[in-house]
């Protein structure tokens, strides 16, 4: 599904799409994702009615109520400004399911237009930010989970290590099968709770083994998945968001 | 065993608890990925590879009803005789009449999916005909009395120690060993016998070339050739979307399929059969038949989205991509084809009533619309299953066996819900600010998310909070 984008040039102004799972579980990595934004040079607009992006409903086949939550988000952002979104699966859902949802509708012209504005967090920063990171932070060592809608709808798992690239302190661990599926997958965890179960046992064994002191994603649906999972086995390892992670290496503080 | 997609999730549940199994079948989609990595080493020529094969299977299906005129009226021109079959039970019907006019009592069997789903075997012995598989992962999976696990490797769910087991209970004489080589030989010993007594081979078809009348069949053991060849009369059997336009379009996809199958580049036999045995040859059947089955095609071909289900070369990456079909191996999901390919083709052959939780059986991680070498969307097909499995079809949508079979008023009330409170601010707004506050009430067991996770937790204060505070 992916393609090659165009990107624009920096703008002066961005929207910011935190999700309804970072604004409920991770407010931390909204804010932290906002300053580090704002630390490029490009004011961040947050808008406060922001929900979530609808991709429950329309994976579960509820393709109307999915258009209704989506109708309603989209009015949300109507200056031509980039909607930067921190979380892979819901930029793909805005970016290409947004388009497929809306197919041949009345509605179909201002969505693709719409679609064509939504970026995901990491490859914002890579590719119209150029953003160059000075680690200010300890020796580490990180393990890396990209959703399989930022690796295969975005093509986004290339812009986040490319950011923990640049990083000199940081030392990014491989994982075996990487790029399989967590196991999260929305209603999939709780439709087929057993296959699940198994996938996320798997990747977290992976990650594991990695023996990484901090596990980084940038997507808070598989780290909800995944950080459940690593707490109920009783494993030190946690992950943060990337956003999060990027910005306390910034940071003298940490240093 | 006789599994059905309707039990989908027990014979999931049995599969996960057997860590055997589990062990096999990741050691086998291991060994098959890496294959299909080696074959596609150059990412330029994998994409070129795979536009081509994409294309000739869209303009091939975009004029099916005329190419599948074409390949009758070339095939009877060639002298096989062509027999259209709209169902399972009219596709036996065809084979037993052909087999019992010529007395037959004995067919030896290529690999041919088609043929298993329609429970050819079964249909055959219920007429007194011994229908032998002669592919040795067939033959194996025959021996054991199973189906297929896959749609390349039939018996993948197996390891030689098991293989061994069936030979030392079914063929006389085997002595136990764990020696691959001695076991494909004791297989090969019996069947070679066979080949030689069989009144009819059947077969199945890669590719059904209409300019020229020709049946092309892919295979490395040699046994396809034996049953096109060895038996007087020849059958061969397959699905009506496998007709290609032309000769031209055979080895491109040839290479796609082969690369995405088993690594392979080329496999080591090919086989073109272009008719029966003519005057002064030496060998060959005397009579060469083609089935042509629709069983539920048509419908997917009257649906342009749904349409491109049957651009598929059944090559099988897919499934060894999956990382469900990798946990829980072909026999689970209950239908001849298993994995992502089975669960957007199954619905047509047998309806959505019957394969309802198959489309939900996938995080839609998209492995396999990665690896499809004739990029069949199939993360996409799966949703708009989903959809149709619950919804009133789209109007202007031609109709599908078994739409809205899973709708439940509770899960539409869930969802209606959704988007009232995701579309109206004050609500989504009220909502967070209650499961923020009350996050210690949220109970620690969470059905059967907590049967391997902790509970979620939500934050003490939304964004939304944070960034209002900020902003004063």
């Amino acid at each position: 599904m992916s393609t090659i984008r165009i990107y624009p040039a920096m703008p002066k102004k961005v929207y910011v799409y935190a999700t309804c799972l970072v604004d409920t579980f991770s407010p931390d990595s909204g804010l932290d994702a906002i300053r580090l934004l704002e630390r490029t040079g490009v004011e961040v607009v947050y808008v406060p009615k922001q929900s979530c992006c609808g991709q429950p409903a329309y994976s579960s086949g509820y393709d109307d109520d999915a258009r209704t939550t989506a109708l309603s988000q989209m009015a949300l952002f109507p200056e031509p400004w980039p909607v930067i979104v921190l979380s892979g699966s819901c930029g793909g859902m805005m970016h290409h399911h947004y388009r497929r949802l809306f197919a041949g509708s009345e509605h179909e012209q201002s969505v693709n237009e719409f679609c064509d504005r939504v970026f995901e967090l990491t490859e914002f920063l890579v590719h119209v930010c150029r953003l160059r990171l000075e680690d200010k932070g300890p020796a580490t060592s990180v393990v890396l989970h990209t959703s399989c809608a930022a690796r295969r709808e975005m093509n986004v798992h290339v812009t986040a290590r490319q950011l923990l690239g640049q990083l000199e302190q940081v030392e990014l661990r491989e994982q075996d099968y990487e790029s399989e599926c967590c196991g999260f997958g929305g209603t999939f965890s709780v439709r087929h709770p057993a296959i699940s179960e198994a996938m996320v046992q798997d990747k977290t064994r992976h990650l594991c083994e990695t023996r990484a002191e901090q596990l980084i994603s940038a997507d808070w649906g598989c780290l909800l998945n995944i950080n459940g999972a690593l707490e109920y086995q009783g494993q030190p390892l946690r992950g943060m968001h990337l956003a999060s992670f990027l910005l306390s290496r910034l940071e003298e503080k940490h240093a | 065993m006789h599994n059905r997609p309707q039990h989908f999730h027990a014979q999931a549940e049995t599969a996960l608890a057997n860590a055997e199994l589990r062990a096999n079948f990741r050691g086998a989609m291991d060994y098959l990925r890496d294959k299909r990595k080696t074959a596609f080493a150059d990412a330029d020529e994998e994409r070129t590879i795979r536009d081509r094969a994409e294309a000739i299977r869209q303009r091939c299906l975009s004029k099916l009803p005329e190419l599948l005129e074409q390949l009758e009226s070339n095939c009877i021109a060639n002298g096989i005789r062509v027999h259209w079959a709209e169902n399972a039970d009219q596709a036996n019907a065809i084979f037993t009449d052909i087999i019992q006019s010529h007395g037959g009592t004995l067919a030896v069997k290529g690999k041919s999916m088609v043929s298993e789903e329609i429970e050819l075997n079964h249909a055959m012995e219920k007429e007194g005909i011994t229908c032998l598989e002669s592919d040795m992962g067939e033959y194996i999976v025959q021996l054991g009395q199973e189906t297929p696990s896959h749609i390349i490797m039939p018996a993948i769910h197996k390891n030689k120690r098991q293989v061994a087991e069936l030979f030392t209970e079914h063929v006389p004489g085997f002595q136990h060993t764990l020696d691959v080589d001695t076991l494909i030989q004791t297989g090969r010993n019996v069947l070679r016998e066979k080949y030689r007594t069989a009144d009819v081979g059947v077969s199945g078809v890669n590719f059904a070339v209409a300019e020229t009348g020709t049946l092309c069949l892919v295979e490395n053991e040699g046994n396809g050739r034996m049953c096109t060849t060895v038996p007087e009369v020849h059958i061969a059997i397959t699905g009506i979307e496998k007709v290609v336009e032309f000769l031209a379009d055979v080895p491109p996809l040839f290479s796609a399929l082969t690369r995405s199958a088993t690594g392979q580049l080329v496999t080591t036999y090919f086989n073109m059969i272009s008719g029966p045995r003519k005057e002064n040859e030496l060998d060959g059947p005397k009579e060469v038949h083609l089935v042509l089955l629709d069983n539920g095609r048509s419908q997917a071909f009257a649906d342009e989205e749904m349409r491109k289900t049957l651009q598929c070369i059944r090559c099988g990456a897919c499934m060894n991509h999956c990382p469900v079909y990798t946990r829980i191996g072909g026999h689970a999901y209950g239908t001849v084809y298993p994995g992502p390919i089975g669960k957007i083709i199954s619905p047509h052959l047998m309806g959505l009533e019957a394969t309802q939780d198959l489309p939900t059986a996938s995080s839609l991680c998209g492995a396999c619309g990665e690896v499809c070498p004739v990029r069949i969307p199939i993360p996409e097909l799966l949703q708009r299953l989903r959809h149709e499995a619950k919804q009133d079809p789209k109007p202007g949508t031609a109709p599908m066996r078994g739409q809205k079979a899973a709708a439940s008023n509770a899960e539409a009330f869930v969802w209606r819900s959704f988007a009232l409170i995701t579309s109206r601010p004050v609500l989504y707004r009220m909502l967070t600010w209650c499961a923020t506050r009350f996050r210690r009430l949220i109970p620690n067991k969470l059905g059967p998310w907590t049967r391997c996770r902790t509970a979620p937790k939500p934050a003490a204060r939304t964004l939304r909070e944070l960034m209002a505070e900020r902003n004063k």
